[in-house]
C-alpha cells in the first residue's frame, strides 16, 4: 500500500481514487478493533475541536460522528439548524467563519443543499467532512457500506450490488454508485422510473424496473428508504403500489441467493421497502453497518484531521 | 457646434447595406454628409465603425435593488461594452406596471445615464401573471415592449389576451419561456450533470413547452412574440419551423449559452447559475446553427447583476444571473466570428442593431445621414483579458474572469458625445 492520505476534506467519493477508498477501508480495520477493547478511546485527536454542524435533521449520522470524535478524544460541539444563527439570517459562510474563529479543527456538515460542504471547504482552513449534502453525496455512509460488504464478502470487485428505491433524491445512492464502480463492482439500480431516471446509466450503473429480475443474481441488495414525506405526489402513485412493485417482501426475499447481503442505511420503514422479518433475518447486515459506521468515521476524522493540522 | 470626423474606418451599416472604407461625420449629435475643417478627428484605421449597438435585454435593478446595479452604473457598463442603447427589464421594485414608474425610469435615465435607456413595461400587474397591466397607458408612457421577464405567465388565456391587447397598441411582447410545473425547483440543466451532482434539474422541455405556446399564440393573435434567452435545441427547431411559415415569432441568444455548457457547474460556483441554465453541448451546437441560419436573430446579454454576498451562498439558495454588458461583444466576436465562424462581423452587427431596432420599432441602429450619432468603434482583432475587477458594473457575477478574448469595442459615442474609450 503506497497510497498516503493527502486530503483535509472528505466531500464525496466521486473525487477519490480506488486507492484512496481502499486506504480508508484499511485504516478502518484498525479503528474497528479499538471498539472491541474495554477502553474504547485513543488520543488521536486529543486537543482538537470538532463541530458537528447539522443544518438538516439527523440522529444516526450525527450520533455516529459524535461518538467517533469522543473515541478519538476530540472536543465536540453540536450545532443544529434551529440553534444556529442561520435562523437569524446569517449566511453559511459567516457561520462557518465564526466557527473557524473559535479555532474549530474539523467541521462535519450536514446540509440540504448539494455542494454546501465544498462551498465551506473552499473557504476554510479547517477540515470539512460531508455528512450528507442534499441529493449529492454522503461519503461516510458509502464508505461504511463498502466496508461492510468487504468485511462479509472479502472483496468488492466482481460483486453485483442492487440499490433499490428512491435513487433520484438519494445522496446515499450516488456515493455508493461512485464507490462501488471505482472498486470494480457491478451496480444495478431498481425503482420506479420516476425515481430512477435513465440519466443514471451515464454514471455507469445499470437500471431495472423489475425487482424480480435483479434479486436472483445480486450479491448485495441495498434498500433505500422511500422518502415519502419529501416527495411530491407525482413521483409515484402511493406506498401500496410501491410495495407491490418494489418492496422486499418475504416472498421476494426467497429469490435471493443464500449468501446475498441485505443492507439499509436507515431509518427503515418496516413493511414498506422491506418486510420486518427480512430486515431482522439472517442475511441482514443492517446493524453491522451501524457498528462499522462508527469505525469508518473514526478513520475519516483521523485521516482528515491529521492533514488539517 | 461640435463636430467629429471618424476617418478611414471600415464602415459597416447593415441598414443601408454599407460595408466600405469611409469616413463618418458627426455634427451636433447627428450623422452628416460632411464636417467642417476644424472637426475633431478620430483615426479609425483598422477599426470597424458600426452603428451604436443595442442590447435589448438588460437588468438595471433600479428602482429597488440599487445595491446590485443602478441606471447610472449599468449605462456606464453598457458604454464600456460598446452599447449605445439598452432596454431594461421590469423586475424592479416597484414594478413598472404603471405609467408613473415608467416616467421615473425615463427621468432618471435622461438625468444620469450616458447611453440611451429604453424601458419595458410589465405584461401583468406586479408580474404576477394574473391581471393585465395597463398596457395602453404603458405604451403612451413610452415603453418599447411589454414583458414579465424573470417571470413567465403560466395561464395561456392571460397570455393570449395580453398579446391580443398589445397588438392594438403595436407593442411587441417579450417572453421569458419557463413552464413552472415542468421546471419546479430546478437550478441546473436536467441531464448528466444534474444527475451527477444531485442538483434539481431544469429540463429543456420546460422552455420548449412555452416557446411552442408562444408560437401558437403569435399565430392565433397575429402579433409578434419574442422569446428571450433561448437555450435549447428544441426551441431552435420550433422557432425555425414557425418562422419558415411566417409566424411573427423570434428568439434571442445570450453569450453564456454558447460559451459554456452545464459541465462548468461541477465546482458548484454560483457564477454559473443562470436562468435558463447552461445546457448541453448538443444545445450549444443547435444555438450556433440557429444563429447561422437566422432562426435566432438577436444577440443580447441578459445582464443580471447580483451582489457578492447574494451569490456567495449555497448553490440552491443563490439567485440566478450572470452580468454580460462588458463581455458580450467580446465573447460573440471571439466565438461566432473568429472561433466557430458562425457568422461574419456584418451579420453580428446587424443582430445587434437592425434586428432589435426593427422588432422594437426604434429609430436607432443606423449610420444614415440625419440619424442620431450613436457609433461604436470595434477592433475585431484586439486580444484582451476579461478582468471583472475593472468592470463599470456595480456587480461582479461573471464566470468569464480571466478569459482571453479576441475583439472588442474600443470607442463608444452616443449622440455625438464620446461616452467611453479604451
Amino acid at each position: 500500500m503506497t497510497t498516503r492520505w493527502t486530503r483535509k476534506d472528505l466531500l464525496g467519493l466521486r473525487e477519490l481514487t480506488a486507492d484512496e477508498i481502499n486506504f480508508v477501508l484499511e485504516t478502518t480495520d484498525a479503528f474497528k478493533q479499538i471498539g472491541t477493547r474495554e477502553i474504547k478511546k485513543v488520543p488521536a485527536l486529543r486537543g482538537k475541536t470538532l463541530v458537528n454542524f447539522f443544518v438538516e435533521p439527523s440522529t444516526r449520522t450525527r450520533t455516529s460522528f459524535e461518538l467517533a470524535a469522543f473515541r478519538l478524544s476530540a472536543d465536540v460541539i453540536n450545532i443544529s439548524a434551529t440553534t444556529s444563527s442561520l435562523t437569524k439570517g446569517e449566511t453559511l459562510k459567516d457561520t462557518a467563519r465564526n466557527l473557524e474563529a473559535l479555532q474549530a479543527d474539523i467541521i462535519v456538515l450536514r446540509h440540504s443543499s448539494a455542494g454546501a460542504p465544498q462551498f465551506l471547504a473552499n473557504r476554510l482552513k479547517a477540515s470539512v467532512i460531508n455528512a450528507g449534502d442534499g441529493a449529492h453525496e454522503h461519503p461516510t455512509q458509502a464508505l461504511l457500506d463498502l466496508y461492510t460488504i468487504r468485511e462479509r464478502r472479502g472483496k468488492i470487485a466482481g460483486l453485483h450490488v442492487a440499490i433499490i428505491g428512491d435513487i433520484l433524491f438519494s445522496r446515499v445512492a450516488r456515493s455508493n454508485i461512485f464507490g462501488l464502480l471505482k472498486l470494480g463492482a457491478r451496480v444495478t439500480l431498481v425503482g420506479p422510473s420516476t425515481l430512477v431516471p435513465r440519466d443514471f446509466e451515464k454514471l455507469g450503473a445499470e437500471i431495472s424496473y423489475k425487482i424480480e429480475d435483479v434479486l436472483p443474481n445480486a450479491d448485495v441488495v441495498n434498500l433505500l428508504r422511500i422518502q415519502h414525506e419529501r416527495q411530491r405526489r407525482e413521483y409515484f402513485p402511493g406506498l401500496g403500489e410501491y410495495i407491490r412493485l418494489f418492496g422486499l417482501t418475504k416472498q421476494r426475499a426467497k429469490l435471493l441467493k443464500p449468501d446475498c447481503l441485505i443492507m439499509h442505511p436507515g431509518p427503515i420503514n418496516r413493511g414498506v421497502e422491506i418486510d420486518s422479518e427480512v430486515a431482522d433475518g439472517q442475511q441482514s447486515v443492517i446493524l453491522d453497518q451501524v457498528t462499522n459506521g462508527l469505525a469508518v468515521r473514526m478513520a475519516v476524522l483521523y485521516l482528515c484531521g491529521g492533514i488539517a493540522s | 457646434m461640435t463636430s467629429i470626423i471618424i476617418r478611414n474606418g471600415r464602415v459597416i451599416d447593415p441598414r443601408n447595406e454599407r460595408d466600405e472604407l469611409a469616413d463618418v461625420c458627426i455634427v451636433d449629435g447627428r450623422i452628416t454628409e460632411s464636417a467642417p475643417q476644424n472637426a475633431e478627428v478620430i483615426e479609425a484605421k483598422g477599426l470597424i465603425v458600426a452603428p451604436g449597438l443595442i442590447d435589448m435585454h438588460v437588468h438595471l435593478r433600479e428602482p429597488g435593488f440599487s445595491h446590485k446595479e443602478t441606471i447610472e452604473s449599468g449605462a456606464r457598463a453598457a458604454a464600456a461594452g460598446g452599447f449605445t442603447t439598452i432596454v431594461c427589464m421590469p423586475n424592479t421594485a416597484p414594478v413598472p406596471d404603471n405609467p408613473g414608474t415608467i416616467a421615473w425610469i425615463k427621468d432618471r435615465a435622461s438625468a444620469i445615464a450616458c447611453v440611451n435607456v429604453l424601458p419595458t413595461g410589465a405584461i401583468s400587474k406586479n408580474l404576477a401573471g394574473e391581471e393585465l397591466a395597463p398596457i395602453g397607458s404603458l405604451a403612451q408612457a413610452g415603453v418599447v415592449a411589454i414583458t414579465d421577464d424573470g417571470h413567465c405567465i403560466q395561464n395561456h388565456e392571460v397570455m393570449r389576451r395580453a398579446v391580443e391587447y398589445a397588438r392594438m397598441v403595436a407593442l411587441p411582447v417579450l417572453d421569458h419561456c419557463q413552464d413552472y410545473n415542468l421546471v419546479g425547483n430546478g437550478v441546473v440543466h436536467e441531464g448528466y450533470c444534474s444527475t451527477l451532482l444531485g442538483l434539481p434539474g431544469w429540463p429543456a422541455a420546460g422552455e420548449e413547452a412555452i416557446v411552442m405556446r408562444n408560437i401558437l399564440l403569435a399565430e392565433l393573435c397575429d402579433h409578434h412574440i419574442h422569446c428571450q434567452h433561448i437555450s435549447t435545441a428544441g426551441s431552435v427547431r420550433f422557432l425555425r419551423e414557425a418562422r419558415a411559415r411566417g409566424v411573427k415569432i423570434s428568439g434571442e441568444v445570450c453569450p453564456h449559452h454558447i460559451a459554456l455548457t452545464d459541465d462548468a457547474i461541477q465546482n458548484f460556483d454560483t457564477n454559473y447559475k443562470v436562468n435558463p441554465p447552461l445546457r448541453s453541448q448538443a444545445d450549444v451546437d443547435a444555438l450556433l446553427e440557429g444563429i447561422a441560419d437566422g432562426t435566432l436573430s438577436i444577440l443580447c446579454s441578459d445582464h443580471a447583476p447580483h451582489a457578492d454576498f447574494e451569490k456567495e451562498v449555497e448553490f440552491d439558495a443563490a439567485p440566478f444571473g450572470i452580468i454580460g454588458l462588458e463581455t458580450e461583444l467580446g465573447l460573440f466576436l471571439d466565438l461566432l466570428v473568429h472561433k466557430h465562424r458562425t457568422i461574419d462581423i456584418a451579420r453580428l452587427i446587424e443582430m445587434y442593431t437592425v434586428e432589435p431596432a426593427r422588432l422594437l420599432k426604434i429609430d436607432v441602429g443606423t449610420l444614415s445621414v440625419g440619424a442620431q450619432a450613436d457609433v461604436t468603434l470595434i477592433d475585431p482583432e484586439l486580444e484582451w483579458t476579461v478582468r471583472v475587477d475593472q468592470f463599470r458594473s456595480t456587480s461582479r457575477n461573471s464566470p468569464f474572469d480571466g478569459w482571453k478574448l479576441k475583439g472588442r469595442a474600443v470607442w463608444t459615442i452616443v449622440g455625438g458625445k464620446t461616452v467611453w474609450k479604451l
